[in-house]
């Protein structure tokens, strides 16, 4: 707090105000701050928009629905599904189901999500509205004292507008160039197929992939238009009844 | 093409299931952290459910077609393998979507 007074006596001292670019202000410190940690996050989350854009407006949808999806529910994985889905007319209990499982996991981001350093119940609204994966990942693993709300909230909104941006840019893209790029729809797959593999790293056991794999496949078989539910109902269950096993293997 | 009603209803449906499952939370923070049974499940869900995932987007494959299956199957795995590698994202969805669009001009 000490250091945050220093530029205010500076200028006091001075009759004539130093330009602006070289006045810390605050508030300016903590956007360039956001700006550098998102760097890295914000093109990709840009172009992946881009193709959910294209994703929208090839599955007959009208542009505009790009931004109220991306914009109101803010959840790339399940706004990709929900297009699918949405494309083959699947029930709305469906579509409610398989929010609550893909979204699930965010019950677990509460843990460490440095919401008491945001002030404000407006901004704390927001800051848990957009807390997507990125932002967990981005600020979970910070020491708190570093994260200012202003902060935070800027890298959220950076990676909003990224996200919808990029979704705009490429529902527009999509509709005045009826170009189909039928490798542009692996990209979506692929997106998926980084996060199990990382999701399978981190976790450090063959154990959970391959149950999760057996599960799909057999629920494929079993229930071709229950597959998601069924397949994921399967999984949890499995994952509570082997407990004592998995739990005693890792005491001994 | 959907209609509007059922298009606006999928987007409030899953807007305020997402939110409500990001902000609820944060009101039973501790008993949460405590709950041994969430926090198991919190291990072992996140691979799991992206595989099923991944299962889920590859069910038109026709594994008994030999080309449809290498077509999809390839780039999959040269998107895993990429990213168990270098531990990119854009790099290992990048390496995917060139195979799987190499897979699809050999193939015409």
């Amino acid at each position: 707090m000490e250091c945050q007074s220093q530029p205010t006596l500076s200028l006091a001292r001075h009759p004539v105000p130093a330009p602006p670019a070289r006045v810390e202000l605050p508030f300016r410190r903590d956007l360039l701050a956001a700006a550098r940690d998102v760097a890295g996050v914000c093109p990709g989350m840009f172009l992946l928009g881009v193709t959910f854009g294209l994703v929208v407006v090839h599955a007959g949808l009208a542009w505009w629905w790009t931004p109220l999806f991306s914009g109101l529910i803010f959840g790339g994985s399940l706004e990709f599904l929900l297009i699918a889905m949405a494309a083959a007319a699947a029930p709305l209990a469906a579509i409610a189901l398989t929010s609550l499982l893909v979204q699930g996991r965010h019950l677990f981001y509460a843990v460490s999500f440095p919401l008491h350093q945001v002030s404000g119940r407006l901004r704390r609204t927001y800051a848990m509205f957009a807390l997507i994966d990125e932002a967990y990942a981005l600020t979970a693993t910070r020491p708190a004292g570093e994260l200012t709300s202003t902060r935070i909230l800027a890298m959220q909104t950076l990676m909003h507008a990224s996200w919808v941006g990029g979704g705009v840019a490429g529902a527009l893209a999509g509709n005045s160039l009826p170009v189909h790029v039928p490798a542009l729809d692996f990209a979506f797959t692929a997106l998926f197929v980084v996060l199990a593999a990382e999701a399978s790293l981190t976790g450090r056991r063959l154990a959970d992939p391959l149950l999760a794999l057996a599960c799909a496949l057999v629920a494929h078989v079993a229930a071709p238009g229950q597959m998601l539910l069924l397949a994921m109902g399967m999984y949890c269950a499995l994952q509570l009844i082997l407990r004592p096993c998995t739990d005693k293997r890792r005491h001994a | 093409m959907p209609d509007t009603t059922y298009l606006a209803a999928t987007v409030a449906i899953a807007a305020a299931i997402t939110f409500a499952l990001r902000a609820a939370p944060f009101a039973v923070v501790n008993r949460l952290r405590s709950a041994s049974t969430v926090t198991y499940l919190g291990r072992r869900l996140p691979s799991g459910i992206m595989i099923i995932l991944v299962v889920y987007l590859l069910r038109d494959t026709h594994l008994t077609n030999p080309a449809s299956g290498v077509i999809q199957l390839l780039p999959v795995a040269i998107t895993a393998a990429t990213y168990a590698w270098k531990r990119h994202m854009l790099l290992g969805m990048g390496a995917g979507t060139v195979t799987y669009a190499l897979m699809l001009a050999l193939t015409g």
